[in-house]
């Protein structure tokens, strides 16, 4: 799609910038990078009253230009650099109309580079509510900018914000807040004389943020950082003498605008909620019940999707190899193919409903009382407050968690955090405990309201938390610190979940999920089910000729004999000598090569299991009769002792090492981009496989 | 008299900070000379605290908190 404006939204974090993006651009939106940093790009369009089109682009949430993490530094480059690909034509800046004050800084400096600008004033219907009366016509004079009252979350005053940015000025016209050149003036003159910048503010940015910024020659830097060193510049005392003058306007400003209610308020309503929320005993059980109750709720909400959806698989392939005529293309269809994908779609409820959760806890606030209840706690053990956020997403997927540990400022914090995150149960994860479980953990409940394999997965889940804590104090014992770490975070407002909101991250986490799982489950499934259908040199002729002999066809029933060759075809198959290979090393944790096949599959991602399960057992059942994963995997037997495969040992033993084992390419590859450093994920895999192999050991051993 | 002295529900005026590089990130978030700000509540382990500001909620660390003189 063209666009013919291109429009920047600004603001503060809890400012409701997303609600008024997806409310701005609807589903038509999409995420991407911004080059050479890993940001992400959220960007969309929207159709203006003029007819003319509006691309989009959502800016991190940020408290001023002054950056504080990687993903805040990208503001200030897309808003300054003129060479920018993405650089606006207009900026919306969104403030909070209840916390206006702390608002404007960001304001103040996006207006002082002189862009064009618009001030979407939102939550005006709560500034109403509590009194607060703003004299918006005033505002807008003594600024010089269009504001326009909204309610990005009720939709309220978004057509005047489209007509806002339709009308907008190609020029800047806002009017100046502090003297710039006053902050460092011999300094600023010459930078702009030096490298040719009409704006005084974005030549004092530039000397703070020289170092950092991807923009600029190693001659300007060099000229930049001699001309510092000639005035004598401090940038830490810069930054506090104009955060001071930004304050000192503000308030000037606040005051002939802004009209609070005199009398003292009455105890907030987010207040009382956290008196019990972050209650020194409460707060702990109130957060362990939450945790309790989402993994309840991802097993029991589940079943009944889940069942539907593989009932219809089941169907599917029932139906094709009627249709269809026998021959390696339809098995490779219908064995290889839709038996590894349905064992990943039928995971796709679990992931909605964790999904879910996961949005609905950090809309409403509650994840960042999370990280003030546990900072001193995670402190003790080489994390952080911050670390609460990627551990709890790393429920979902460590992927998106490791890339949210941006938000952690301190450098050996962000590592320790990142190196444990792949340790928490991920979603991947789920299906094959939902699987082993339901093997061999029977289904009852005990204490009337526990179910029995509900409570074996809370006890993974709590286990793999615990392995994380212990494994970051390790690494805390290890890893040397290069900077002090510091933690200053706003506790926003408790907000009601905006649905939407959640709705939108359900829908694009399942999708996301569905595609990435599913191209890498079907290149598996294709290349074991080949691996599995043939054999090194005439190997399946020697075998269908052995059971042709008299003693075979006259002692076995068709049924009988039909089994006994496929299951003595994929021994002998690439596969199977594939697993046979890695079986003396696996033995010890009670795993046979049919395990040992899906566990050199899953090293490209978990989920991958399931499926690898589904295509070897269909492809040694008979045809005919299709069952579920599950069922083949019940009645798998040891073909030497008779007894079933999967006991109870081998179950935890292989949960243990799933537990453990760092069986997600994705993971390795964002832990690199992330650490910049080969060693990184090399030292996490290696560390990770050793306690894979150690606890199925110990889990296999015990249990046996 | 140090911000991190004060107990829940108290309140004080900030009047200069004993830390440069922690002053900037404060003053940023509206904790200014001058301001008034409020222990709300203290985290259930004892630290760290969470201080109304500006008519917000700010969390910080005993440790940071005790770089913010109060007059």
């Amino acid at each position: 799609m063209k666009a013919d404006i291109r429009v920047a939204l600004a603001g503060n974090p809890n400012t409701g910038k997303s609600t008024l993006f997806n409310v701005l651009t609807g589903l038509n939106q999409k995420i991407g990078n911004f080059p050479g940093v890993t940001v992400d790009k959220k960007t969309g369009y929207c159709a203006l009253p003029d007819g003319r089109t509006a691309e989009i682009i959502d800016l991190p949430g940020t408290y001023s230009l002054y950056p504080k993490s990687q993903d805040e530094s990208i503001v200030f480059s897309v808003l300054a650099d003129p060479s920018n690909q993405h650089k606006p034509d207009l900026v919306v800046v969104i403030l909070d109309a209840s916390n206006l004050k702390r608002n404007l800084l960001l304001y103040t400096q996006v207006a002082d580079l002189k862009i064009p600008v618009i001030i979407a004033l939102n939550m005006i219907d709560l500034a109403d509510k509590s009194g607060i009366k703003i004299d918006i016509d005033l505002f807008a004079k003594r600024l010089g900018v269009p504001v326009v009252p909204i309610s990005a979350r009720s939709i309220k005053g978004i057509d005047k914000l489209k007509t806002a940015i339709s009308y907008a000025n190609k020029i800047a016209l806002q009017e100046e807040s502090i003297d710039v050149e006053a902050i460092a003036p011999h300094l600023i003159a010459q930078i702009q004389e030096d490298l040719k910048i009409d704006n005084p503010y974005f030549a004092l940015q530039l000397a703070h943020q020289h170092e950092t910024v991807k923009f600029l020659s190693p001659e300007e830097n060099a000229r930049i950082e001699m001309l510092e060193e000639q005035y004598t510049f401090n940038s830490q005392k810069a930054q506090g003498a104009e955060t001071i003058a930004r304050y000192a306007f503000i308030n000037e400003l606040l005051y002939d605008t802004v009209k609070k209610p005199e009398t003292a308020q009455d105890e907030s309503l987010s207040n009382k909620i956290d008196k019990v929320l972050t209650h020194k005993v409460f707060g702990f059980i109130i957060f362990f019940a939450i945790l309790m109750f989402m993994f309840q709720a991802i097993f029991s909400w589940s079943s009944y999707p889940m069942e539907l959806i593989a009932d219809l698989f089941v169907w599917v392939q029932d139906k094709l190899h009627q249709l269809l005529p026998a021959g390696p293309l339809t098995s490779l269809l219908v064995d290889g193919v839709i038996a590894g994908l349905s064992g990943v779609m039928v995971f796709i409820p679990q992931i909605a409903i964790l999904f879910a959760f996961i949005s609905i806890l950090e809309d409403t606030g509650y994840m960042s009382r999370v990280t003030f209840m546990m900072d001193k706690l995670m402190r003790k053990v080489g994390l952080n407050g911050k670390s609460v956020v990627p551990l709890i997403g790393g429920f979902a997927c460590a992927v998106p968690s490791i890339m949210s540990t941006r938000t952690i400022e301190n450098w050996k914090d962000r590592m320790i955090t990142i190196m444990v995150t792949p340790l928490v149960t991920c979603s991947a994860r789920l299906p094959i405990y939902t699987l082993l479980i339901a093997l061999v953990v029977p289904n009852r409940n005990v204490w009337w309201l526990f179910n029995l394999q509900g409570l074996a997965l809370t006890g993974m889940y709590v286990f793999s938390l615990i392995s994380a804590v212990v494994v970051a104090f390790v690494f805390k014992l290890i890893l040397k610190g290069r900077e002090r770490g510091y933690f200053i975070m706003e506790l926003p407002v408790y907000r009601m979940p905006r649905w939407n909101n959640v709705i939108y991250s359900m829908y694009e986490r399942a999708k996301t999920f569905v595609f990435q799982a599913g191209k890498v489950i079907i290149a598996v499934s294709v290349i074991l089910w080949v691996l599995a259908s043939y054999a090194p040199g005439d190997r399946f002729e020697r075998i269908d000729k052995k059971y042709q002999q008299p003693q075979y066809t006259k002692t076995l029933n068709a049924d009988e004999l039909n089994r006994a060759i496929a299951s003595e075809k994929l021994e002998s198959s690439y596969a199977g000598v594939l697993g046979h290979v890695i079986e003396p090393v696996i033995r010890p944790l009670g795993f046979d090569w049919k395990i040992g096949i899906a566990l050199i599959t899953s090293f490209a991602a978990r989920e991958v299991f399931v499926g690898t399960m589904a295509t070897i057992y269909s492809v040694n059942g008979s045809a005919e009769k299709m069952e579920s994963v599950q069922k083949k995997m019940h009645d798998a037997k040891n073909p030497e002792t008779g007894q079933p495969v999967f006991t109870l040992a081998v179950a935890f033993s292989l949960m243990m090492f799933y537990a453990f084992a760092m069986q997600c390419a994705s993971t390795v590859a964002v832990v690199y981009r992330e650490t910049k450093n080969w060693h990184w994920p090399a030292i996490q895999f290696a560390y990770m496989a050793v306690l894979a192999y150690a606890a199925s050991f110990v889990a296999y051993n015990i249990l046996k | 008299m140090k911000l991190s002295q004060l107990l829940a529900g108290q309140k004080g005026i900030v009047k200069e900070f004993t830390d440069l590089e922690m002053s900037v990130k404060l003053m940023e978030m509206g904790c200014l000379p001058g301001e008034e700000v409020c222990v709300e509540r203290i985290a259930p382990l004892g630290d760290p605290i969470a201080i109304n500001v500006a008519g917000y909620s700010l969390s910080l660390r005993k440790r940071e908190a005790s770089t913010i003189i109060l007059q």
